[in-house]
């Protein structure tokens, strides 16, 4: 029992020891930024390799989950005969919920493991330490471009999930079930509004590329020098980012939809 | 001896310098001098802490006590600021070369001139082929670190580090790992860099023939301690039994053979219990 207690203290201060470290971490990234943005081709560089490499991944899983969301649907809907509202229901689950937090999940598995695995190896072959020694901070120099490219590619991707999301439920729904396109579209111009739906899911997508870039970049950073650590630090990278993009989803929801 | 030249010649000064990690002490009270202009050595067995004392006089690293004095700074007190001019000053060799893997050659020798000066990029060109060139590679210049031997790699990274003209090498093991040919040539080339462009150079090293050839001092460290200094000449002739089989290359000495474990008898007949 004492034994338990021990542990639970030691895992409780290793813990917020690694939340001090991740807080310091973040304010080096942000005070980089001013420095990255003299300099944009660093920038560029990353916003390719992390944004425009996800899009594949992005535009083919957005179809596919706009494409379930069309049949499921309309099955559920036409029960009412309200299939005519199909295009509300796909547009809103999309904007809403399903493009900010599957694109992030995703984005967090395809750009931020990468991320991450990148980070680490490059502390393991002392290629950070080296830069320091060269006098250039590898915070400002490698870090803060990467976090700024993560945390602008995120939102765009997650519209872009949702815009071929939407096109994928409108294949199903009118081109296969025989939902009226005009109503599909005109459902959706009345349903969804801008404010509401629009840009709370472009705050969430926000939030979402902060906390995925932050995390992969600091577990990275973070790692222990060895394979071993490079392969847990990515494998914590993904886990940890979905915990907080889905445990964040729910909060955001809350505040964001709980009133009406 | 070293201590008795006026603080003035030495480039570097290590005082009463005590490190530790976590409950290991890696320096215990040591002090070291290093001459302006003078290739230094500090040898001694893998893990007694060589790397991380280079690691030390870049500022890497903060001690527990003591300080270290670099041109006549103390590095630990200096601003984030000073501390990143006074490194633009330093080169570092690292062990495993440290080049950085998605930049060719020429990119990764003209990467401190390019984070560091604003000088046009037809003058960058001449000076990457100035340093490549100085270390055989200029032929090289368009290859990836990937593509080359672990020799190539470090005299890549020397170029790099000798790209700013810095006043002082810090070399982490140069010599690990290297085909006789690849050896002579880095020993080579670190004897003439020192001589031809006025260096100071700092060698850690546990490479007992290459490295006494090459240093004007040695220092060596066993268990946090300097157990012996001198001239190459004065250190083949240390009385220290420990500097003795250190140079030698005994399998038993002061240093045992035997990593410290409980006795090998009743270890042996302590079956069936795991400790």
């Amino acid at each position: 029992m004492i034994r338990f207690i021990q542990n639970l203290g030691k895992s409780t201060r290793i813990s917020f020891t690694k939340l001090g470290r991740a807080s310091y971490f973040l304010i080096q990234i942000i005070s980089g930024i001013a420095s990255v943005l003299v300099r944009p081709r660093l920038l560029l560089n990353q916003l390719y390799s992390v944004g425009v490499l996800s899009f594949l991944i992005i535009t083919i899983s957005g179809l596919f989950v706009g494409m379930v969301l069309g049949l499921q649907g309309y099955y559920t809907l036409s029960d009412f005969g309200a299939e005519e509202t199909l295009g509300v229901m796909v547009a809103a689950s999309l904007v809403r919920e399903l493009g900010p937090v599957v694109s992030a999940l995703l984005f967090a598995g395809r750009a931020g493991s990468a991320l991450t695995a990148e980070i680490g190896l490059m502390k393991a072959t002392e290629q950070l330490s080296g830069m320091e020694m060269m006098a250039v901070d590898p915070v400002k120099r490698i870090i803060t471009p990467r976090f700024l490219a993560g945390f602008i590619s995120m939102p765009l991707l997650a519209g872009l999930f949702s815009a071929v999301g939407i096109i994928g439920g409108e294949m199903i729904g009118s081109g296969l079930l025989g939902v009226d396109e005009g109503a599909y579209w005109s459902q959706m111009q009345a349903g969804i509004d801008f404010y509401d739906d629009i840009i709370n899911g472009v705050i969430k997508s926000v939030v979402f590329g902060f906390v995925t870039s932050w995390i992969a970049l600091f577990e990275g950073y973070d790692a222990i020098p060895t394979s071993e650590g490079v392969s847990r630090a990515t494998t914590r990278t993904v886990v940890n980012s979905a915990f907080s993009i889905l445990g964040l989803d729910f909060i955001l929801t809350a505040l964001m939809f709980g009133d009406n | 001896m070293v201590n008795s030249v006026s603080s003035q010649d030495n480039l570097v000064s290590v005082r009463n310098l005590t490190f530790s990690r976590g409950s290991k002490k890696i320096f215990d009270d040591i002090s070291l001098d290093f001459q302006r202009g003078k290739i230094t050595a500090i040898m001694g067995p893998s893990g007694t802490g060589k790397t991380t004392l280079l690691k030390l006089i870049g500022g890497q690293l903060f001690p527990d006590h003591g300080s270290v004095f670099v041109d006549g700074k103390n590095v630990h007190q200096l601003r984030r600021a000073e501390l990143y001019d006074l490194r633009k000053r330093l080169g570092m060799l690292f062990q495993s070369g440290a080049l950085l893997t998605d930049m060719t050659v020429f990119d990764n020798v003209a990467f401190p001139l390019r984070e560091h000066t604003h000088l046009p990029e037809s003058m960058i060109r001449t000076l990457v082929l100035m340093k490549l060139q100085a270390v055989g590679l200029r032929g090289a210049k368009d290859l990836m670190p990937n593509e080359l031997s672990g020799g190539m790699s470090r005299r890549v990274a020397l170029a790099r580090a000798i790209a700013l003209d810095p006043m002082m090498i810090l070399y982490d093991e140069p010599f690990t790992g290297q085909d006789p040919i690849s050896m002579g040539v880095l020993v080579h080339l670190i004897k003439s860099l020192n001589n031809i462009l006025g260096l100071t150079s700092i060698i850690v090293s546990h490479d007992v023939h290459d490295t006494s050839a090459i240093a004007d001092y040695i220092y060596v460290l066993s268990e946090g301690k300097i157990v012996g200094q001198g001239t190459p000449e004065q250190i083949q002739q240390s009385d220290s039994e420990w500097v003795k089989q250190f140079m030698t290359g005994a399998a038993d000495g002061p240093v045992h053979f035997h990593y410290p474990s409980k006795d090998y008898v009743d270890d042996l007949l302590s079956i069936g219990k795991r400790y």
